[in-house]
Formats: structure tokens, C-alpha cells, sequence
């Protein structure tokens, strides 16, 4: 039974909500709109999470492509381990869950009037903007590595017609010959990618081309997963992988890709198959939104992800200064529903709860060889930082059932999180 | 139905329909929705990761705190267990437990 006082308490409720102002009340109703520029593990996770901790929110997508194609796992393509189809995944899962799909790039952004234009004329307005836009590379930070010279020096670091690339460039190449890898300075796109690629080609080199070797000229002095992988190195493929750290004069100065030659400060070296990895920024449509700051890449408040430049934009993803978060797709996803989860209750008037972040990265050292590095993260004095005691690498000494196990377990989560974000 | 009943039982229809209780359930503690990416959230993967969703909360709770104090063997959940709090694991075994496995058409 309900009681004269519950009545007017009921009977004020409905006055207050029809004397709030429009714009409000039709959030409360569920007019939101979310608009999402981006459609990569980021984005498209951020956008499947709204809808479903705000069904009434009305959130479009914004991606230039109709299929994605993820990064992570296509080091496994390069060295044949992997087909490219198994990499691809579309958007329909996406389109069921009532989410709007704009197939076009965005070409300007006006946090003013809160309001996205398209390279086919659409424009989006939104209460909330989600910036998702991934990396673009920096084609003047290394002499002579243009887009034209990443046809002969693929990067390999969008995954793609160049990660296809590159395997060929390496079943081509004779025995005998050697691969070179830059690696940049931080941050870069997946830290401990670099390091699991040199592996997977040092398995390919042993297996197929036993005469052949693999340096890696690098522009730090320590880079992720560091022990783990340099023990592995002289457990599987010992003397087939240089690594040449920045004090030894690693870091590449200047490339020439007509004679596939790579330039140290102390060196030049001629390649058979060179793979350059340049240094990276925030995918362009970060600077049109005005939320990149000097460094190329976008400061972020950590417990909505708001960009600290322009109100009523978040940033996620690989795009974001994410403090201890690296830059990986595992990071990318556990933002993107932190983030959304953050849009719905500012949308429905909701205090903020201080989220709590997890990172998880596996790479493979050989295909039944897998090692780990976790984080666990939380906003402190502006940033996400590690939560102290958590967190780390996969044990130094362990048996190999330990890394198959880990081997294991890496698969199972690119098949679970592909699900989770396109599925 | 009395009239002051049946005005109530607009107001209620109104309230609830513009309130938070549209919305899906409560939001998810902090640190609980980072699980999916390993722990398939949806039906159909096969992994060797074992799934949270439905699962018992006192359950949860007794393998994040195993895996916490390192008494249960582990790849990587020794590492994660050890950044939440007591507290921080309940909450995340109770939305665990509330939730199901979703489908996907």
C-alpha cells in the first residue's frame, strides 16, 4: 500500500521533471546524443557500451572504413602463422545493437557548436563526442621515410595491405639475407609489438631460412617485456637476433629506400627486407578537433576520459596520453567502457565514479610460446597510474608448459575481445 | 481501481520511464567491465578463460582473494587480483553474478 506522503513525494517528482529545461529533459528521456569517430577497438567498443549501459542513448559511429583490420595477432600474418581474413571484422554486430553507422571520415570538428562534419557533406551534432581515431605515422620525423617509401620499407604498423606487404617481402627474401627492424622512441602504438614481430620472424628465419639474420636498430636504451623476450631470444634463436639500443647507436637517422639502406649515427646498413617503424601521433582528426596537444598525442582527464582542451570531447584509445595505460588494444577497450560508462552518468546527471583500469598484453615468442606483461590503473594527481603491487610480466623462470599455457590464453583473448567489440 | 490509485499508478509509469531505472541495471563497480576483454562476456567463444558472467559471487570472491594471496596458481590473475581492494572485489563478484551471457544474433 502506498501512503498520502509517497503520493506527493511520486506527484513532485513528475512536477520537477516537467518543469526542468528541454534540453535536459529530453536526455532524461533519452535524446543523447553520443557520436563516436572511430571504429577501431576503441571506438567501436565505446559506442557497444553505451547502448548498453543507456539503451535510450542515441549513438552513431562514425569510421571511414567498412572493414576493420586489427593489429593485434598480424604479426602471425606476416610470418604466415595467420590468414588476413583473420583479422577482419565488420560492423553489422554493431548496426544490431541500434547503433547509427556514418561510413565516411570526419573532416572537421566544432566544439563550439558541438558538431561533427563529414567528407560527404553529413553533419552530426552531439551532446557528447567520443575521439577514437587511433595513430597516424610521421612521415617528417625520418629522413626519407615517406609514404612512397613504405612501399619499399613497409612499416607494417596499420595492419593491412602492408602487413601483406611485408610477408611477401620475406618469403621473397633469399636465405642468407637480413631483416632489419627500427623500432621507435616511446610512446608508440603496442610497446612490446616490435620485439614480438623480430621473434615471429627470427621463427620464420630458423624454420625457413636458417642462414639468415635479424637485426633490430632502436631508438631507446629498454623497451616492454624487455628480460622476457631477450631470454627467449637465447633460448630459441640464439645468435639470429641483433638488438642494437639507441646508447649503441641504434636509433635510425635517416633512411634510403631505393637501396633498402638504414643510417645510425655509427653505421649504415644495407637490409634485404627492412621493416620501419616510424615515430607516431594521434590519428589526424585530433588536431581538426583541437584536442592533440604539442606532443601529437591528447591529454585527458583520467576519470571520464574528457579531453583537458576542449569540454564535451573524450578522448580513448591509442590517441590518449593515458599516463601508465600503454598503447594497446586490450588498454583501448577497458577505456572505452570505462568511458562510456562515465558519458551515461554525466548524460543522466550521475556523480562520477573513480574508475579502476586494467591492461593485459600478450605476445608471442614463437607460435606455442606466449608472455605476458598486466597493469592495473587508477586515476591519481591528474593521471592513471599503476595501482602500487599489482601488475608485471610473466615469471623469468618458468617451464615451457607455463608459456604454451600463456601461448594459449593469448588466442583466447583476441577471440574473446573481437567478439566482445565486433561480434 | 480508486482514482487516487490510478492518477499514483500514472505518475510511477512516468517517473520510472524518465528516471534511471530505463536504463540497464546499476552501472558496473569500478574495474568490473575491464574482465570482458579475456573472460568472453558473450556466448559461443571457446577459450580456455574461464567465464564470470552467472557465476556464484562467493565463488568470485574466493578465487580473486586466492589469486590476491597467490595460493591458487596463475598466469596472469596472481598480477591483476593484487590491484583491487577487499571491497573492490566483492563489488565486482556481485555485478558478475547478476549479469548474463549475452547473444549475439
Amino acid at each position: 500500500m502506498v501512503d498520502r506522503r509517497e503520493i506527493l513525494k511520486l506527484a513532485g517528482a513528475a512536477a520537477l521533471a516537467a518543469a526542468l529545461p528541454a534540453p535536459a529533459l529530453a536526455q532524461s528521456k533519452g535524446r543523447g546524443q553520443v557520436v563516436v569517430i572511430g571504429g577501431g577497438f576503441a571506438g567501436a567498443s565505446c559506442a557497444r557500451a553505451l547502448k548498453r549501459f543507456d539503451p535510450r542513448l542515441a549513438v552513431t559511429l562514425v569510421e571511414a572504413e567498412r572493414v576493420f583490420t586489427a593489429c593485434p595477432f598480424s604479426n602471425g600474418v606476416i610470418v604466415g602463422l595467420r590468414s588476413m581474413a583473420d583479422q577482419r571484422f565488420g560492423y553489422q554486430g554493431l548496426a544490431q545493437d541500434g547503433i547509427a553507422l556514418r561510413f565516411a571520415a570526419a573532416t572537421a570538428v566544432d566544439p563550439q557548436a558541438r558538431r561533427v562534419t563529414l567528407a560527404d557533406g553529413g553533419i552530426l551534432g552531439y551532446d557528447r563526442l567520443v575521439v577514437a581515431p587511433g595513430i597516424d605515422l610521421r612521415w617528417d620525423a625520418l629522413p626519407g621515410y615517406t609514404e612512397e617509401a613504405a612501399q619499399r620499407m613497409p612499416h607494417a604498423w596499420k595492419a593491412g595491405e602492408q602487413t601483406l606487404l611485408l610477408q611477401r617481402q620475406l618469403a621473397a627474401m633469399e636465405d642468407g639475407g637480413v631483416v632489419v627492424i627500427a623500432a621507435p622512441a616511446n610512446p608508440f602504438r603496442c610497446p612490446p609489438g616490435p620485439y614480438e614481430r623480430a621473434s615471429l620472424i627470427a621463427w620464420y628465419l630458423k624454420t625457413h631460412k636458417p642462414r639468415s639474420k635479424l637485426l633490430i636498430l632502436d631508438a631507446k636504451d629498454a623497451f616492454s617485456k624487455q628480460r622476457l623476450f631477450q631470454g627467449a631470444w637465447t633460448e630459441l634463436y640464439p645468435d639470429l637476433i641483433e638488438w642494437v639500443p639507441l646508447s649503441q647507436g641504434g636509433k635510425v637517422t635517416s633512411v634510403d629506400a631505393a637501396s633498402l639502406t638504414l643510417v645510425t649515427d655509427f653505421a649504415t646498413h644495407k637490409a634485404a627486407v627492412a621493416n620501419v617503424i616510424p615515430p607516431q601521433q594521434a590519428g589526424r582528426v585530433a588536431q581538426r578537433a583541437g584536442v592533440a596537444d604539442r606532443s601529437g598525442w591528447c591529454p585527458i582527464e583520467p576519470v571520464s576520459f574528457q579531453s583537458t582542451l576542449q569540454p564535451g570531447i573524450h578522448v580513448i584509445g591509442d590517441a590518449a596520453i593515458a599516463g601508465a595505460m600503454p598503447k594497446s588494444a586490450f588498454a583501448a577497450n577497458a577505456q572505452a567502457k570505462a568511458c562510456a560508462a562515465a558519458i551515461a552518468g554525466l548524460l543522466a546527471g550521475r556523480p562520477l565514479e573513480e574508475p579502476r583500469l586494467i591492461n593485459t598484453c600478450y605476445s608471442l615468442v614463437a607460435p606455442d610460446y606466449g608472455i605476458s606483461i598486466a597493469g592495473v590503473y587508477h586515476p591519481a594527481g591528474g593521471q592513471l597510474i599503476d595501482v602500487e603491487g599489482a601488475g608485471g610480466i610473466s615469471p623469468l623462470e618458468a617451464p615451457r608448459s607455463v608459456r604454451q599455457q600463456e601461448a594459449q590464453y593469448a588466442d583466447g583473448w583476441f577471440k574473446t575481445i573481437t567478439a566482445e567489440v565486433f561480434g | 481501481m480508486e482514482p487516487v490509485k490510478a492518477a499514483l499508478a500514472v505518475v510511477v509509469l512516468l517517473v520510472l520511464a524518465g528516471g534511471d531505472a530505463a536504463a540497464s541495471g546499476p552501472p558496473p563497480p569500478p574495474g568490473a567491465t575491464a574482465c570482458s576483454g579475456c573472460h568472453a562476456a558473450t556466448a559461443g567463444i571457446v577459450t580456455p578463460v574461464p567465464r564470470l558472467v552467472g557465476r556464484k559471487p562467493a565463488d568470485l570472491v574466493a578465487a580473486l582473494q586466492d589469486f590476491k594471496a597467490g595460493r591458487r596458481p596463475a598466469t596472469v590473475m596472481d598480477r591483476i587480483a593484487k590491484g583491487f581492494s577487499d571491497a573492490e572485489i566483492a563489488a565486482i563478484a556481485v555485478w558478475y553474478g547478476e549479469q548474463r551471457p549475452e547473444r549475439r544474433r
